[in-house]
Parts: C-alpha cells; sequence; structure tokens
C-alpha cells in the first residue's frame, strides 16, 4: 500500500511536468495575442514594445524560457508575475481559492444532499410515477448548460434583477471571514446552479447502481435475516452501490477546484476560474499557465485520493 | 403457542401456488403443492432447476412477494399462515423462526462488510441484545459450525474465506437465533465434492443438537440420501412423488423419479452398467405440457396420459407414499422391478404396453 502511494505520488510529478510543456507550449510557443502589444497600449510604440518584449523575456528563445519558467516553479514554487499588472501568481491564485473552495464545497453539499435521496427513491420506486418524474427533471438538468441555467436563475430569482427577488445576484461575493452571513447569501444560487447538472447525474447513476444491487444474492439474505426493508436498503443496499459515487465525487471535487469558470463567470466570483477565464481575455500568459497547473494539480490529487480512497470503501481491493 | 400446535405438523403446505405475470405470459412457477412437515423433520425437495423447488420455500419465508407474483394457498407456520402475514410480521419470523441459506455463499454474503458484523447484525435483528453480548454469542456460533480459530475469523471478511467456510459462516448466521426451521437451498451445490459432504454432515449435525426441522432443496439425489426423513420430487411446478426417504429410494413409483435414479451412479449396480439420462429439457412453465407435465420425456407414456393431468394419489398402504402417475400401482411397481433388474426403460416399456392391452 505505502509502496503503491509512493509510487503514485512519483507519477504524480511526471503527470505534472507533462501538463506544464504542453500548456507552456500551447500558450508561449502559439500564442492568440502579443502580449508585450498587450501592454504597451494604444499608444505603444515599436520601440516600447520591444522594450517590454525584452523586459518580459519574451525576445529569448523558447526553450530558454521554458527553462527559466520550471526553474521558478521547481526552485521557488513561483509561478512568475502577470503581464497586465505584475502580480505575483501565485499569491493571486491563493488569494482566489477560497471563493472557489467556497463555490465548490456549498455545491457539493447541495447536490449530495438533493442528487443521493432521489436516486434511492427512485430506484426503490422505480417504475412508479415518482421515479418516471424525477428521472425525466433530472434529463432535463443534465441537458442544461449551466451559463444558461445561471443567466435564467439570474434573470428569475436575484434580487437586483430577478422577477422574484429571492437571492442575492451577481457580483455580490463576500469572503466567508469577513461576513458569513453574506457569504452564504451571496452564494446560494451559485450552488443551486452548478449543483443541479451534479445532482442530477448522481441521482441516475445511483438509481442504476442500485437497482442493480437490489437484485444480487447478499441482499436476499439481508432480507432472509429478518432486517427491516430500510436496513436493507440503506446498509446493505446503498453501501454496495455508493462505491463508484464516491470515485465520481472525488474527480468532480478535483476539476471544481480547478476553477468552476463559467459559474464563477455568470456570477462574477472572484474564483480562480474567473481569475483564468480573465487572464485568457488578456492573453495573460503567467496566470494562465498557474492556472492550468493548479487544476491540473487538483485533478491528479483527486485522482490519487480516490484510488487510495477504493481500497478503503471496498475490502476486496488491494494495491501493491 | 407451541403447547397448542404441538400435534399440528411444524409447517403445512397446502395447494401453494405461485404464478408470475411476465411479458411472455404467465409462468406457474409453483402450481399447487401441499406437504407437511414435523417438527426435529427433514424434508428433501428434489426437481431440475426450473420445477419450482426454489421459489416454493422462497415464498414461504416472503421473499418471492414481487408486483407480479400472484401466490394463493396457505403456508401454515407454526399457526400463523405465511402467506397472509404482514411485512413487519414476515420480518419477525425471518431469520428467527426460519432462516435460510442458499446456494453460492461467496454472493449470498455482503461483500464490503466483515463476516462477524453480519452475525451481529442478524442476532440483533430479532434480540435486543448490547453489541458485545451479540459479538460473543457471534464467536460461539463460529464455533459450533466448525470455524477454526473462530476470534480472528470474525475480523475476516468474505472474500478471505474459504467456499465451505463461506458457507458453515452462512449456515452460523441462519442459526443465530436457533430457528425451529432451517431452508437450505441448494446448500452444497457451489462447493467441492468432499466439503459438500462435510456441509451435509453439519447439517445432520447442527439439526439434531439443536432440534430444528429443515428443508434441503435440491436437484440432487443423492444429496438428500442420508440426510432427509422425506423426501418430494417436484416437476414442473407440481409434486409428482412423495414418500419416506427410504421408500422413495427403494420403491419409487414415478417414472421422473427412476430416470432421478438412474441418472445417478450406485455402488450397488453391477459392473458395466451404465448411467441413464432422462432425454429432454424440462418444460416450459408458460406453456405446460397438456396431461401429465412428464408425458414428452416419459418412456412409458400412453395416449391417455397426454390428455388427462394425473393428482398426487396416496398409495393404498398407509405409508404416507403418494404419487402423481396415470400408469397402475401394480404396473409402476412392476416397471421398477424391471428397471432394478438392470433392464433399460425402452425394454421396461413392454410391461406397461402389455398391462394396457390387457386393462
Amino acid at each position: 500500500m505505502v509502496r503503491y502511494i509512493i509510487r503514485r505520488l512519483l507519477w504524480m510529478v511526471v503527470l505534472l511536468a507533462i501538463v506544464s510543456t504542453v500548456a507552456f507550449m500551447i500558450f508561449y510557443a502559439l500564442p492568440s495575442a502579443d502580449p508585450a502589444v498587450l501592454r504597451a497600449g494604444r499608444q505603444g510604440t515599436p520601440e516600447l514594445i520591444a522594450q517590454i518584449r525584452h523586459n518580459l523575456g519574451l525576445d529569448q528563445p523558447l526553450y530558454v524560457q521554458y527553462f527559466t519558467y520550471m526553474k521558478a516553479i521547481v526552485l521557488h514554487f513561483d509561478f512568475g508575475y502577470s503581464y497586465q499588472n505584475s502580480a505575483n501568481v501565485r499569491e493571486q491564485i491563493m488569494s482566489r481559492l477560497p471563493a472557489t473552495i467556497s463555490l465548490t464545497g456549498g455545491a457539493v453539499v447541495v447536490w449530495l444532499a438533493i442528487g443521493l435521496p432521489i436516486g434511492i427513491i427512485s430506484a426503490i420506486k422505480r417504475r412508479t410515477p415518482l421515479d418516471r418524474m424525477t428521472m425525466g427533471g433530472a434529463l432535463l438538468a443534465i441537458s442544461a448548460p449551466v451559463y444558461w441555467l445561471g443567466l435564467v436563475a439570474l434573470y428569475l430569482f436575484s434580487r437586483d434583477i430577478g422577477v422574484i427577488p429571492l437571492f442575492a445576484g451577481a457580483n455580490s461575493y463576500q469572503p466567508l471571514t469577513q461576513n458569513p452571513a453574506a457569504w452564504f447569501d451571496s452564494l446560494l444560487l451559485p450552488w443551486l446552479v452548478l449543483a443541479a447538472s451534479f445532482a442530477a447525474f448522481y441521482a441516475r447513476l445511483l438509481r442504476s447502481n442500485l437497482i442493480e444491487v437490489m437484485s444480487e444474492d447478499y441482499i436476499r439474505t439481508a432480507r432472509a435475516k429478518g432486517l427491516s426493508e430500510r436496513r436493507v436498503v440503506l446498509r446493505h443496499g446503498v453501501r454496495a452501490a455508493i462505491t463508484p459515487i464516491v470515485t465520481v465525487l472525488g474527480l468532480d471535487i478535483g476539476i471544481l477546484l480547478g476553477g468552476a469558470i463559467l459559474t464563477e463567470s455568470v456570477f462574477n466570483i472572484p474564483g480562480v476560474g474567473r481569475f483564468a477565464f480573465d487572464a485568457i481575455g488578456r492573453a495573460d500568459l503567467p496566470v494562465i499557465q498557474g492556472t492550468v497547473l493548479f487544476g491540473a494539480f487538483f485533478i491528479i490529487v483527486a485522482n490519487i485520493v480516490v484510488d487510495i480512497g477504493y481500497a478503503f470503501l471496498d475490502p476486496r481491493v488491494r494495491y501493491s | 403457542m407451541s403447547s397448542a400446535t404441538t400435534s399440528a405438523p411444524l409447517l403445512q403446505v397446502q395447494d401453494l401456488r405461485v404464478h408470475f405475470a411476465t411479458e411472455d405470459g404467465v409462468v406457474k412457477a409453483v402450481d399447487g403443492i401441499s406437504y407437511d412437515l414435523e417438527r426435529g423433520q427433514v424434508l428433501g425437495i428434489v426437481g431440475e432447476s426450473g420445477s419450482g423447488k426454489s421459489v416454493s420455500s422462497l415464498t414461504i419465508m416472503g421473499l418471492s412477494r414481487a408486483q407480479n407474483a400472484r401466490i394463493s394457498g396457505s403456508a401454515i407456520f407454526d399457526g400463523r399462515d405465511m402467506l397472509t402475514l404482514d411485512a413487519e410480521q414476515l420480518r419477525s419470523v425471518r431469520g428467527n423462526e426460519i432462516a435460510m441459506i442458499f446456494q453460492d455463499p461467496l454472493s449470498s454474503l455482503h461483500p464490503f462488510y466483515r463476516v462477524g458484523a453480519q452475525l451481529v447484525e442478524a442476532i440483533q435483528a430479532h434480540r435486543d441484545v448490547p453489541k458485545g453480548e451479540a459479538t460473543d454469542r457471534a464467536l460461539e456460533l463460529l464455533a459450533l459450525v466448525g470455524i477454526p480459530d473462530p476470534k480472528s475469523r470474525l475480523a475476516a471478511y468474505p472474500h478471505e474465506f474459504s467456499g465451505g467456510m463461506r458457507q458453515r459462516a452462512m449456515i452460523a448466521m441462519a442459526l443465530a437465533n436457533e430457528p425451529q426451521l432451517l431452508i437450505a437451498d441448494e446448500p452444497t451445490t457451489a462447493l467441492d465434492v468432499t466439503v459438500q459432504a462435510q456441509i451435509l454432515e453439519l447439517i445432520g449435525r447442527l439439526k439434531d443438537q439443536l432440534g430444528m426441522a429443515v428443508i434441503i432443496i435440491t436437484h440432487d439425489l443423492g444429496i438428500v440420501a442420508e440426510t432427509a426423513d422425506n423426501i418430494a420430487v417436484m416437476y414442473g411446478g407440481r409434486i409428482v412423488e412423495r414418500g419416506s426417504t427410504q421408500r422413495i429410494f427403494a420403491a419409487p413409483e414415478h417414472p421422473y423419479t427412476w430416470g432421478l435414479l438412474g441418472s445417478i451412479p450406485r455402488l450397488d449396480s453391477p459392473p458395466g452398467t451404465d448411467l441413464v439420462p432422462i432425454a429432454g429439457r424440462p418444460p416450459s412453465l408458460i406453456n405446460l405440457p397438456d396431461g401429465c407435465a412428464f408425458h414428452p420425456r416419459c418412456p412409458y407414456v400412453l395416449p391417455r396420459h397426454r390428455k388427462v393431468t394425473p393428482e398426487l394419489v396416496a398409495v393404498a398402504d398407509g405409508s404416507g407414499h403418494a404419487v402423481a402417475c396415470l400408469l397402475a400401482h401394480e404396473t409402476r411397481v412392476r416397471v421398477w422391478r424391471e428397471l432394478r433388474s438392470g433392464a433399460l426403460p425402452e425394454d421396461a416399456r413392454e410391461v406397461v404396453v402389455t398391462e394396457a392391452q390387457d386393462g
């Protein structure tokens, strides 16, 4: 087990190196716009642009740029400085992480609280009108793009422009440490919007897993033991059906921590996703690179956590 | 309650029918079976797959109550009709007064819980005892079924057990609350031959020790030969022959039972005797053949047998032996004598044809 973990951690380093190289190739070698021109502004003379290019190191050969970039990351955990405002990329990402964690964490709670009970109930009440209704609703929720759903939700329910003013609107994010009530209020609508498709997906996944599990022999044994149907379903059925869901959950959390770009953009939440989105618009390469690497880091870590966690969830799994 | 009902059989099944409505038609899985089981007795229910032997027992436990199941008849267990109990009453009987073990012990144990935890759960489902006490009982049970080093085995997962040990653990779980009736559904089919004998011996020993009645469901007459007091042979959802084990082996009267006996090796057969398989396949439970359901496979079939459905009729000697066959008792006795002396079914058929002409 320990050897397995060490091997996975070494692989993580290799993967991150590959991701950073690929990201560097895409963004530096094939930039969408010349950062020096963007930075020089409207009155930028060719001399000024050349000066900026030299200052940013863009006049050096690619491999030198790459080496300089990687050296800073490996030696100093330094992701460089934004082309836009010369701010430290690592500090900027760190300062935006709480907003992304807030959004992700709350949404996870919401989608599990909604998705799992629906999945269990529709598996047990299979083929009833209730099952068909919830699964139909789930299909809709999965199909609705989050940016569309977010805009519709704002239009319908936000206090500034909404038809039925229920929730705080876009641009109202407050950090938890400053004002917990405002933090909760500002995130309620984003949580619901982000959670909608996940809740639907989890409900459908749990439903199909549970239907399969409930026909297993050990469920018959549980019933033959004289357990209550509630215990049969929850302790024996759901326990077995939920294992694959934990795997998916880990990966989803990893992906979202890397930045829920669409939701953060629609609701203008100053998180990592929004940061990346803005950086792309400005060809702010160090910021793009930094956010990509951060995202990759979370996804890879989530993968490892899920794989190791699986051994604890399913005693039959043993890594060697 | 038990004092008032001691004279009555422990389990009295009357005209039990279990039909399932499916897209292809009504599956008559069990089609009117009746039997009695006395306290402390062992009944072997023998038949091919699809003969309704498992479904009938699952129904007594209330485990076949699906939406599409139509169940009729009665199954009086210790004074209560199991078919009319509500869910909560059934729950209090299951695993408590009637326990069940199944064919494949690996898939029948929950893969994610330790064996000890599954035993404790079975105990606590019916007894309000603290966990420590239930664990002590679980330990006792594992020792009772002959699992070595039970203490360390409590903490093991089912996949860490061998096949025989798993079935022992299943039996321990079934015995947790000292049931009056143990239903063993193909308890040895998934096990190695040597382990089979051990498990059967264990069931026999525990029956004597605990005084419980046992129903053993199997496709293999050899399994019940030594363990059962009585045998019921099922075919196409019905009981075709019923009697004491000794009688069924010594003087079977149904052609299907003859077929089952002819297809198992015997030490007392003359050397070089071939095993005789039963030709054909089990019938479809949706479209049972007209007349005797066994007639398409029966070597002794007469034209009348294709139209008249035989009833289970007691042989008139007071032995409790009953047969559902349209051949006359005397004819059946003579055919069996021929078969015992080594005649092949096609030769023994002569007896039937001659007597039919005489009659």
